[in-house]
C-alpha cells in the first residue's frame, strides 16, 4: 500500500489540505477531492488542452501535473477566474460569437486566451491562433473562438484609452 | 488512462536525488517538469516503482554566462530559455527551436533538462545541442562525468545516463562572432512534434563556408549530425553541389515511415531544409527551392 502523502496549497485563493496519492493528478484532484468540475478532463496526456490551469500565475496542464506537485502553490481553475469576474467579458463575447457549442473545451480555451491577453494585449488573428494551438475544440472550426479572443482585445485597449 | 500506483520521494538536494536513484536504480524514474513523463505514466508505457522528484532543487535552474560559455541548469523551463535576454543574444538557434515545443502551457513546466534526457528523436532540443556542440553535465554519487551531446543521444528514449545518475545541466560553447544559424521544421500543426526539422550552425567567409553543423531531427532513431555538411565546406557552393549534398543526405538518414509521413517523404523535406538553410546562412536565396538551376 502506497502511503498517502500530505500537501497543502491554495486554490481560486481558499486554503486547502488534502492527503492524497502520488499518482493522483492536479486535474483529478480539483475535480473529485474538491468537487471543482469545471477542470475538464478530455485526453489525459497533454494533448488536448481542456484541463488547463493556472498553477503559480502560469497556466499548465493539470492532466500532466501531479497533485503532490502543487503542494505549496496556488492553483487557480475556471471557477475562480469566472467568479472572480476577470474574464467577464470574455465569457460575454464568447458567447455573443457562439464560440462554444458543446463547452467541453472551453473553460481551457477561456483560461488559454486570458493568459495570452495578460502577456499580450493587443495579438493579431495569427497570434491568437499560435496560443490557443494546445487547445482542442471539435465543434466550432476555431474561427468563431479567435473572432471572441480578436473582441474582447479590442474591447478591453479601447476601455483602457 | 491514469498512471499506475507508484511511491514518490521529492530530493532536497542533489546529494539525495543521487541517493535516491542509487537505491532504486531502474524502479525509479526522475520528475522534473513531468512534461514527457507524465503522458508516459498516464499511458502505462512507463510503470515505475518510485518518482523522483527533483523539481525544487533550484541550484539547477538558471542560465550563466562565462567568457567561453553558456551553462544552462537542467531544470531550466523552456519558458524560462523564451524570457533568457542571454539566450536571445548569444544562442538565438536555441530560442527560435525553443519557440517551437509543444504550447505555451507545456512550455510553462517543461525543462531542457527532461527534454533531452527523454531524448524523443523528433524533439527540437536534442538536435539544437548537436548543432550547438553542447556538453551535457552528468553527475552520479561519487562523480562528475562530461558527454558529448554526438555521444548522448543513443536511439530513441535512450542515452548515455546510467539509472543512478543525474544531467545537472547543459554546457554550450559560444559560437564565434558572425556565426548564422538556421532553424525550420514541417509539422502537421503548430506544436506538434516535426515530420522533419533542421538546427544549423554555420560560418561564412568570403562566400564559402568554413564551418557547418547540420542537425537532423526525426530523420531516425536519435538526433543526427548530417555528414552531407562535409561537401558543402570549404568551396563554392554551386546548385550541382547542393544536388549532390542532397543526393548523400538521402542515403545517410534512415527515417520512418509512420502515420504522419512516409520515409521518401521525410527525405525529400530534408533535402529542402538543406536548400533553405544553405540560401539562409550564405544569403543566396536563389539556392532555395525553385530558384536554383
Amino acid at each position: 500500500m502506497i502511503a498517502a502523502i500530505a500537501i497543502a496549497l491554495t486554490v481560486n485563493g481558499e486554503p486547502v489540505t488534502a492527503e492524497v496519492k502520488p499518482r493522483l493528478n492536479l486535474a483529478d484532484f480539483l475535480r473529485d477531492d474538491l468537487g471543482l468540475t469545471g477542470t475538464h478532463v478530455g485526453c489525459e496526456h497533454g494533448v488536448c488542452g481542456a484541463c488547463t490551469v493556472r498553477l503559480d500565475g502560469a497556466i499548465v496542464r493539470a492532466c500532466l501535473t501531479l497533485a503532490v506537485q502543487a503542494d505549496g502553490s496556488a492553483v487557480e481553475t475556471i471557477e475562480g477566474l469566472s467568479d472572480s469576474g476577470e474574464i467577464a467579458d470574455l465569457q460575454n463575447a464568447f458567447r455573443d460569437r457562439n464560440a462554444l457549442q458543446c463547452g467541453y473545451c472551453t473553460p481551457g480555451m477561456l483560461i488559454t486566451a486570458q493568459d495570452l491577453l495578460r502577456q499580450k494585449p493587443q495579438p493579431d488573428r495569427a497570434e491568437i491562433r499560435e496560443h490557443l494551438a494546445g487547445n482542442y475544440c471539435r465543434c466550432t472550426g476555431y474561427h468563431a473562438i479567435i473572432d471572441a479572443v480578436e473582441s474582447t482585445a479590442r474591447a478591453r485597449t479601447e476601455r483602457a484609452t | 488512462m491514469k498512471a499506475a500506483a507508484f511511491s514518490y520521494a521529492r530530493a532536497t538536494s542533489i546529494a539525495d536525488a543521487l541517493q535516491l536513484l542509487a537505491r532504486h536504480g531502474d524502479d525509479a524514474k526522475v520528475l522534473s517538469g513531468g512534461q514527457s513523463l507524465m503522458p508516459a505514466l498516464n499511458l502505462r508505457l512507463a510503470r515505475p516503482a518510485i518518482l523522483v522528484d527533483i523539481g525544487r532543487l533550484s541550484e539547477l535552474r538558471g542560465v550563466t554566462v562565462a567568457s567561453d560559455k553558456v551553462t544552462i541548469g537542467a531544470l531550466t523551463r523552456h519558458v524560462d530559455l523564451l524570457g533568457s535576454r542571454e539566450i536571445a543574444e548569444m544562442l538565438p538557434l536555441l530560442r527560435e527551436a525553443t519557440a517551437q515545443v509543444a504550447h505555451p502551457a507545456i512550455r510553462n513546466r517543461g525543462t531542457i533538462g527532461g527534454n533531452l534526457a527523454h531524448a524523443d528523436p523528433a524533439s527540437e532540443l536534442p538536435a539544437c545541442m548537436l548543432a550547438l556542440d553542447a556538453t551535457l553535465v552528468i553527475r552520479g554519487l561519487d562523480r562528475e562525468r562530461r558527454v558529448a551531446a554526438t555521444d548522448f543521444f543513443q536511439g530513441i528514449y535512450a542515452t548515455a545516463l546510467a539509472a543512478d545518475e543525474l544531467l545537472t545541466g547543459i554546457e554550450i560553447p559560444l559560437p564565434a562572432p558572425g556565426t548564422r544559424h538556421f532553424f525550420h521544421e514541417y509539422a502537421r500543426r503548430s506544436g506538434d512534434y516535426a515530420l522533419v526539422g533542421l538546427a544549423a550552425m554555420a560560418r561564412a567567409d568570403n562566400g564559402r563556408l568554413s564551418d557547418l553543423r547540420l542537425g537532423y531531427f526525426a530523420v531516425g532513431d536519435r538526433p543526427q549530425l548530417a555528414r552531407a555538411a562535409a561537401r558543402l565546406v570549404g568551396v563554392d557552393v554551386t546548385p550541382e553541389l547542393v544536388a549532390e549534398a542532397k543526393a548523400e543526405l538521402a542515403t545517410e538518414l534512415d527515417p520512418a515511415t509512420d502515420q504522419q509521413a512516409t520515409a521518401a517523404m521525410r527525405r525529400h523535406l530534408a533535402g529542402l531544409l538543406l536548400e533553405n538553410c544553405l540560401a539562409t546562412v550564405l544569403d543566396r536565396p536563389e539556392l532555395a527551392r525553385g530558384q536554383s538551376s
